[in-house]
C-alpha cells in the first residue's frame, strides 16, 4: 500500500505482521499446527497466571507491586459488573474477569516490537464474542422461560409501531456478535497497520524525524486503545447480560 | 478507449474505498457522545464519574455502525 514510495532497501507490506505462519519448519497451516498465532495466545495465557497466581501469592496487607495490579484489575472489573449486570450479575463475574483479563494482556503483548497481536484476527475475537453471545442467549432463556422474548416486544411504544420495532431489535439482536467481535479485530488490525506504514516511511531520509515522531505518537494512542478496546468488550458483554437477566428493564 | 482488465475487480476496489466514507459518520457519532459528556459533565461534576460506563456503552453502540462499512468494505475485497 503506502510502502512503495518508502521502501528502498526495506519494502515491508504493513499487512504482513499479520500473517500466520507455522513454527517449527514451513508447509501448510492444519488444524493443530504450531503456529504464531498459538505462541502468542500461549503466552498471553501465561501472563495473566503469571499475574494472578505470582501476584496475590503473598496476600499482604501492604501489597506488593504486582499484588496491587493484581488486586486493582479485580476490584476495578468487580465493581463494573456490579454497577452494570447487577446483584445478581455477579455469579457470572469470573467469566467477564477472564475476557477482560485475557484480551488485555493479548492486546499489551501484541504492542511489543515484533510480537504478534492475536486479538487482530477476527477468528480469535469472534470465537470469544460467539461464546458471549450464546451464553448470554442460553442464560436468558434459563432465567425467563420465553418471557425473554419480551426484549423484542417493547411495551413502552405505541402498538402500531411494535412489529417495526420488533423487527429492529431481531436484527441489532443477532447482529451483536458481528459489531462485537469485528470492534476488537479492526481496532487492534488498523492501529498496527498505521504504525506499520509510518514505519515505511521512516526509511525515507527527509521526512523521517516527522514519521518517527508519529510513530511515537501513535504508539502512545494505541497503548491507551487496547486498554480501552478490552473494556468495551467486557462493558458489552455486562451489558448484554444485564438484557439477559432483566429483560423487563 | 477500451478499458483494460476486470472490471467487477476495479469496482469492488471502488466500492470499498467508497464504504470508508461510513467510517466519517461513525467519527462524528463518537465525537457526539464525548462531547456531550463533557459538557454535561462540566456542568455537574459530582455526577460525571458515574457515567463514564454509559459514555463508553454510547462509543460502542456509535461505533458498531463504522465497523459495518469496515464490514462491507472487507467483504469488497476478499469475499466478493
Amino acid at each position: 500500500m503506502a510502502t512503495e514510495e518508502g521502501g528502498t532497501q526495506l519494502n515491508i507490506h504493513p499487512m504482513d505482521q499479520f500473517i500466520i505462519k507455522p513454527l517449527f519448519g514451513g508447509g501448510e497451516v492444519g488444524m493443530f499446527t504450531i503456529t504464531n498465532a498459538t505462541l502468542w495466545l500461549g503466552l498471553a495465557v501465561l501472563a495473566v497466571i503469571a499475574l494472578m497466581v505470582f501476584g496475590t501469592r503473598g496476600r499482604a496487607i501492604v501489597p506488593s507491586r504486582s499484588q496491587s495490579i493484581a488486586e486493582v484489575i479485580y476490584g476495578f472489573v468487580y465493581k463494573m459488573v456490579e454497577d452494570i449486570a447487577g446483584k445478581d450479575g455477579l455469579k457470572y463475574f469470573p467469566y467477564i474477569f477472564t475476557l477482560f483479563i485475557f484480551i488485555l494482556v493479548a492486546n499489551v503483548i501484541g504492542l511489543l516490537p515484533k510480537s504478534f497481536t492475536t486479538t487482530s484476527h477476527i477468528a480469535v475475537t469472534a470465537t470469544m464474542a460467539m461464546a458471549v453471545f450464546l451464553a448470554v442467549t442460553i442464560i436468558g432463556f434459563v432465567k425467563n422461560g420465553m418471557s425473554f422474548l419480551g426484549i423484542f416486544w417493547i411495551k413502552a411504544a405505541p402498538l402500531p409501531l411494535r412489529p417495526i420495532l420488533a423487527l429492529i431489535e431481531v436484527i441489532s439482536y443477532f447482529v451483536r456478535p458481528v459489531s462485537h467481535s469485528i470492534r476488537l479485530a479492526g481496532n487492534m488490525m488498523a492501529g498496527h497497520a498505521v504504525i506499520k506504514v509510518f514505519a515505511g516511511f521512516a526509511v525515507v531520509t527527509l521526512i523521517s524525524p516527522a514519521a518517527i515522531g508519529a510513530i511515537v505518537a501513535i504508539y502512545a494512542l494505541e497503548s491507551l486503545v487496547v486498554c480501552i478496546q478490552a473494556y468495551v468488550f467486557a462493558i458489552l458483554t455486562c451489558v448484554y447480560l444485564k438484557d439477559a437477566l432483566h429483560p423487563h428493564h | 478507449m477500451a478499458i483494460e482488465g476486470d472490471l467487477v475487480q476495479m469496482g469492488a476496489y471502488v466500492g470499498a474505498g467508497l464504504a470508508c466514507t461510513g467510517m466519517g459518520g461513525a467519527a462524528v457519532g463518537v465525537g457526539h457522545v464525548v462531547g456531550n459528556y463533557l459538557s454535561g459533565a462540566l456542568r455537574n461534576p459530582a455526577a460525571a464519574a458515574g457515567q463514564t460506563a454509559t459514555m463508553f456503552i454510547g462509543i460502542a453502540f456509535a461505533e458498531a455502525l463504522g465497523i459495518f462499512s469496515f464490514l462491507v468494505a472487507l467483504l469488497l475485497m476478499f469475499a466478493v
